[in-house]
């Protein structure tokens, strides 16, 4: 008992500490000149990334369902947003058209219809995340509902990732072809060059996690949160209990596309381009290895994962840019074979190696009194 | 007098193996316990795959409470209707605690109303009271999987009743386990026909148990190539030349478990 409440103190500490590291102690240190804007920056995009590992982490993680298409949603985010900004910026550009500078070269001078909307602020952020939720719900009621599931699902979302793939690559969908967009000058109206707005991107970045993170810790702790994990489980027990598990499948994808299209909507403004590149197949593959690099089923684990590996990416590709492939797969793999919960997983094997010196305290604690129980239903 | 269950020329087809030809089966609504038996192959559990929605027969009707046609459900359908099935292996969810099992299976179904309410207070109590029927209550917070193999069944069995299901399908539930616990299923079951209001139709390949339960005057069915070859009491069923017919060469009905 009392190692159950000190285990829950120490991650309370730990989220009080990481979150007082990226809220306050990293844009102070900015501020006083310690740490570089380059560096704030970047971190913005770690964390921006780690939102889209969260909603990962829920549905892989915790429901079991393997989503090969989280990219997707991303994109449909970073697009959403980048189209307002560009809005924004429209006859500021080279040519002083009132249509974003990509469109010129494509001989396009009006604006396209589905264009329009985006110059609104509210709609843009709105789309950003409720496009994504809606096309991941949609996917799920085309799929679940027919009782899709496992490897087909899996497969499903990967083919689906790289029709999206294709179509953003045309230039015909006014989207910026290959070059996809950038050379955003403004959002809201502030200026994107100065380092006070990417100051104010990165807080609102960190805030945004801290927020998903609530929401997901408070979506797992719920009795939903015990069927997300009975359905990784065992779906056939839940369904002969009387669950219709499809519905609890459309949900979480729909909120793991909500998560992805936010973790878009705040990774475009702080890094300036968005292209297809970043929308397909690979990048969505390389978001199922995040989550299971830093430990699959815990969301702490998919923060670490997003964040230490795409540090690692930003230090290793500057030296050895051609080895990167080759040093993801090889962590991937490593991981995998040799601690298939993650780098979480070795910090809990550890302590499983420390408790065992202790005599099984928790099995001889008398249980007859536990129940009811406290707060796990 | 009303019918709780009335299955009528049930056949299934595995890709041409008839698993159930014609099966006619009638449950009386004051029966407490239906005894299903038979050799490996005799279509036992192919006929609880067919009334909770796992199995499509080519042809017959199942018709649940008079009224009901179960064919055609899907699984969460049948079992929200009152009829819960347990699976021959315990089929639980190994790494929820014992409580965190039956939350799951008493309340609620729904998505949106799981995330935002819990367990009702009235659902703990029940919870609690049918832990305790089946003596799992100081395993309350044990995880599921690191139970032993008794009380796993057990485990599925109190999930299924605090369902408060009307029909209980229970396939082996006593497989595998010890003398002293299938003694202890024994004296639960009874505690199921004294307290719930559910029948009860169970699977058993062990002779030993069978007696035991059919103590208690309940009806014996005697399955065999898909069909039903006998019913009524034990002592009828164990005497009938075609059942003593069906068992030969496996050792006969009266000797050692069949299996």
């Amino acid at each position: 008992m009392t190692a159950g409440v000190r285990t829950r103190d120490a991650q309370l500490l730990w989220v009080a500490a990481g979150g007082a590291v990226f809220v306050v102690i990293l844009p102070l240190a900015n501020l006083a000149g310690f740490v570089s804007d380059y560096y704030l920056n970047l971190f913005g995009k770690y964390l921006a990334l780690a939102v889209l590992a969260l909603g990962m982490d829920l549905i892989w993680g915790y429901m079991g369902v393997l989503s090969l298409g989280q990219a997707i949603f991303f994109g449909i985010g970073a697009y959403s947003i980048g189209m307002h900004m560009l809005l924004e910026g429209s006859g500021k550009g080279v040519y002083g058209e009132p249509v974003p500078d990509f469109m010129v070269w494509n001989q396009v001078y009006q604006l396209p219809l589905f264009w329009k909307p985006y110059k609104f602020a509210p709609v843009a952020l709105a789309a950003a995340v409720l496009l994504p939720a809606a096309l991941a719900a949609l996917i799920g009621l085309l799929t679940f509902r027919r009782r899709l599931r496992g490897t087909y699902f899996a497969i499903l979302t990967q083919a689906i990732a790289f029709a999206v793939w294709l179509m953003f690559n045309r230039n015909e969908m006014r989207l910026g072809g290959t070059n996809g967009l950038t050379d955003f000058k403004s959002i809201l109206g502030f200026s994107l060059s100065a380092p006070a707005t990417l100051r104010g991107l990165y807080l609102i970045t960190a805030l945004a996690l801290a927020a998903a993170l609530v929401l997901a810790r408070w979506l797992v702790r719920s009795k939903t949160g015990l069927v997300l994990q009975a359905i990784r489980d065992n779906e056939r027990r839940l369904e002969f209990l009387g669950y219709d598990t499809s519905g609890y499948k459309i949900f979480v994808f729909a909120i793991s596309g909500a998560l992805a299209g936010l973790a878009g909507m705040l990774y475009a403004p702080q890094v300036g381009i968005i292209t297809p590149s970043q929308i397909g197949v690979l990048p969505s593959l390389e978001i199922v290895i995040w989550v299971a690099f830093g430990g699959r089923g815990t969301l702490w684990g998919a923060l670490l994962g997003a964040v230490s590996i795409n540090w690692l990416r930003s230090v290793l590709t500057g030296t050895y840019p051609r080895l990167w492939p080759i040093i993801l797969g090889g962590l991937f793999v490593t991981v995998i074979m040799l601690f298939p919960e993650g780098l979480l997983g070795i910090g809990s094997r550890l302590q499983a190696v420390l408790a065992r010196r202790v005599p099984l305290a928790r099995a001889a604690a008398p249980a007859a009194q536990a129940y009811p129980p406290s707060d796990k239903i | 007098m009303a019918t709780l269950l009335y299955v009528d020329g049930l056949t299934v087809s595995f890709d041409g193996f008839l698993a159930l030809t014609n099966l006619n089966l009638i449950l009386e609504r004051d029966e407490k316990i239906r005894l299903l038996i038979g050799p490996n192959g005799a279509g036992k559990t192919t006929l609880f795959d067919v009334l909770t929605g796992q199995v499509e027969p080519v042809a017959g009707r199942v018709i649940f409470e008079d009224r009901l046609s179960l064919l055609g459900l899907s699984r969460h359908r049948i079992a929200a209707h009152g009829v819960s099935r347990k699976f021959q292996t315990p089929s639980i969810f190994p790494r929820h605690t014992v409580v965190e099992n039956m939350a799951l299976a008493a309340g609620e179904k729904g998505c949106l109303t799981n995330t935002f309410a819990g367990t009702s207070a009235a659902e703990r109590e029940r919870i609690a009271a049918v832990l305790a029927q089946v003596g799992l209550l100081p395993q309350v917070e044990t995880p599921a999987g690191a139970l032993a193999h008794g009380q796993k069944q057990w485990l599925e069995i109190a999930m299924l009743l605090v369902q408060s299901p009307t029909l209980l399908l229970l396939d082996e539930p006593v497989a595998g386990m010890t003398r002293a616990e299938k003694e202890r299923t024994v004296e639960i079951l009874a505690g199921i026909v004294e307290h719930s209001a559910c029948a009860v139709m169970l699977i058993e390949h062990d002779m030993e148990f069978v007696r035991q339960v059919a103590r208690g005057g309940h009806r014996v069915t005697v399955l065999h190539e898909g069909h039903v070859l006998s019913e009524g009491s034990l002592d009828r069923v164990q005497t009938d030349e075609r059942v003593i017919e069906a068992y030969l060469g496996r050792g006969r009905i009266a000797a050692t478990t069949p299996c």
